[in-house]
C-alpha cells in the first residue's frame, strides 16, 4: 500500500508538471484581425468606438461633469488643462478588441492616443487637432509594442455623428452608437530595417 | 479498494508537493539589483500609488478581488479585454511633487511560464508631464516574486493579510537584462529612445482588497549625453 502511495505521489508531481508545461496558463481571446492590403502597400485596419456605449472615462478641462460620476481629478494646477478619455475599441464586426485612451491638452496642436489590443500589442498615435477636408484628422504611429513594434504608418480619425442610415429617432435608439462613432483607419507597413 | 484510496492520496499529496516546490523553487533566482541602478546615466524617478482606490481611475473585468475605482466605472467584461486592467494615476517626481499623469494598460501575458518562475504581464504606459512632453513605455513585468513573497503569505495568514516591507523590480523585458523600452513622443523627449525599470514597494496586502499600502516607481534613464530627464530638472 505504501508503494502505491509513493507511485501516486510521483504521478501527481509529474501530472501537475506536465499539465503546466502543456497547457497555457494565459490564453487571450482573439478576434480575427480584419486587415486589408492597401494598393500602395501597407496593412489597413478599421477600428471604431461607439458613443456612448464604449465610454469608460471622460474628463475634459474646465468641465465639472465627468464620467464616471465621482471621478476625482487631482487639484494640482498644472494638471487642470489635461483632458483624458478612455474607451473600448471595436473591429469592423463591432466586437470589442481592446481599449484606447486619448490625452488632449488645452491649446495643443495634437493629442495622443494609446491603443491597447491585449492579444496583439499597443500603439501610440499622435493625431493632429486640425481637420482635413472631409472631417478627417491625420495621425502618425509614433511607437508600438509586440505586433506593432517595428511598424511605421499613419492613422485617419473621423467622427460620424450617427451610426444609423435613417435619421429617425427610433432608428437612433436601436443602433449601438446612438451618439455617434469615432472611426480610426490605420495604415501600417513594416520598417525596412 | 485500499490501493485505490492510497493511489488517490498519493496523487493529491503529489499535487500539493508540486505546488510547494513551484512556489519555493530555489532555482528561480532573485534578479538582484536593477542594471539601471549601477550605470552612470542620468535617472529620473516617477512614483505613483499602487492602491487602486487612491488612483484617479482603475478598472478591470469586475470579477477580480481588486475593486474598480470609482465604483461606477465601466468594467472590461468582454472576452478580448477580460484579462486587462487599466489605471489612470497621478505621477510624482523624486521630491514628491506632482509631475504629471500616467495611463497604464496591463494584460496577462501568454508568455507566462510558471515552471520558470515567470508570471508575466504585458503593460504599456503613456506618461504626460506638463510643459515637458510625453513618453511611451513598453514592458513585460514579472509578478512571480511578489506572488511568492507577499500574496502567498497573505493567503496563509489567518487574518488573510500580509504586512511587512517588500521591494522588487517588476520589469522583465523586452530589453536585455530585463529593461523596459521608452520612446519619447512629444516635447523635449521627442525622438529620444530611453530605458526604464518599474519597481514595486509594498507595506500591506489584503486577500480581499489587494494592495492596501503600496507604491510603484518608474526609474527612467536617458541616453548618455542627454540630461533632459535628470531629477534635478524634473522637480523644477
Amino acid at each position: 500500500m505504501f508503494k502505491t502511495f509513493i507511485i501516486g505521489l510521483v504521478l501527481g508531481v509529474l501530472a501537475c508538471a506536465g499539465a503546466l508545461y502543456a497547457f497555457p496558463v494565459v490564453d487571450q481571446l482573439r478576434e480575427p484581425s480584419l486587415v486589408t492590403v492597401a494598393a500602395n502597400g501597407g496593412n489597413v485596419e478599421t477600428l471604431h468606438v461607439n458613443i456612448p456605449t464604449d465610454r469608460i472615462v471622460v474628463r475634459a478641462p474646465g468641465q465639472a461633469q465627468t464620467l464616471p460620476a465621482g471621478l476625482a481629478w487631482p487639484a494640482d494646477e498644472k494638471l487642470q488643462p489635461i483632458g483624458i478619455e478612455l474607451y473600448k475599441i471595436r473591429n469592423e464586426r463591432d466586437a470589442v478588441i481592446g481599449v484606447v485612451s486619448r490625452t488632449a491638452v488645452a491649446g495643443a496642436q495634437s493629442n495622443d492616443w494609446l491603443l491597447h489590443l491585449p492579444a496583439r500589442g499597443s500603439q501610440l498615435i499622435t493625431v493632429q487637432t486640425s481637420t482635413l477636408p472631409g472631417g478627417v484628422r491625420r495621425g502618425d504611429l509614433r511607437a508600438g509594442s509586440r505586433e506593432f513594434a517595428n511598424r511605421i504608418g499613419s492613422v485617419a480619425v473621423r467622427w460620424f455623428p450617427d451610426d444609423s442610415p435613417d435619421e429617425s429617432a427610433e432608428a437612433s435608439a436601436d443602433t449601438t452608437a446612438p451618439g455617434g462613432r469615432i472611426e480610426l483607419i490605420t495604415n501600417y507597413v513594416g520598417k525596412a530595417d | 479498494m485500499k490501493y485505490l484510496v492510497s493511489l488517490l492520496l498519493g496523487l493529491l499529496s503529489g499535487a500539493v508537493l508540486f505546488a510547494i516546490g513551484l512556489l519555493y523553487n530555489p532555482f528561480n533566482a532573485e534578479r538582484g539589483l536593477s542594471p539601471l541602478s549601477v550605470g552612470n546615466t542620468p535617472l529620473a524617478t516617477l512614483s505613483y500609488t499602487r492602491v487602486p482606490a487612491k488612483s484617479i481611475a482603475y478598472t478591470n473585468n469586475g470579477t477580480s478581488r481588486i475593486r474598480t475605482h470609482p465604483e461606477s466605472i465601466a468594467e472590461l467584461w468582454e472576452g478580448p479585454v477580460r484579462q486587462t486592467d487599466v489605471m489612470i494615476t497621478e505621477l510624482h517626481d523624486a521630491r514628491g511633487q506632482v509631475a504629471g499623469i500616467g495611463v497604464k494598460f496591463s494584460s496577462r501575458s501568454e508568455n507566462t511560464r510558471l515552471l520558470q518562475g515567470k508570471a508575466l504581464i504585458d503593460s504599456v504606459w503613456y506618461v504626460y508631464l506638463p510643459d515637458r512632453g510625453s513618453l511611451f513605455i513598453e514592458q513585460s513585468e514579472n509578478y512571480w516574486p511578489f506572488i511568492r513573497d507577499v500574496v502567498a503569505p497573505a493567503y496563509r495568514n489567518s487574518a488573510n493579510s500580509w504586512k511587512g516591507t517588500w521591494f522588487g523590480d517588476l520589469t522583465d523585458g523586452p530589453g536585455a537584462l530585463g529593461i523596459a523600452r521608452v520612446t519619447g513622443v512629444a516635447g523635449e523627449f521627442q525622438g529620444l529612445t530611453m530605458e526604464a525599470v518599474e519597481s514595486l514597494s509594498v507595506l500591506a496586502y489584503s486577500t480581499d482588497k489587494g494592495p492596501v499600502s503600496a507604491e510603484g516607481r518608474l526609474l527612467i534613464a536617458t541616453p548618455p549625453g542627454n540630461q533632459s530627464l535628470d531629477d534635478s530638472e524634473a522637480s523644477e
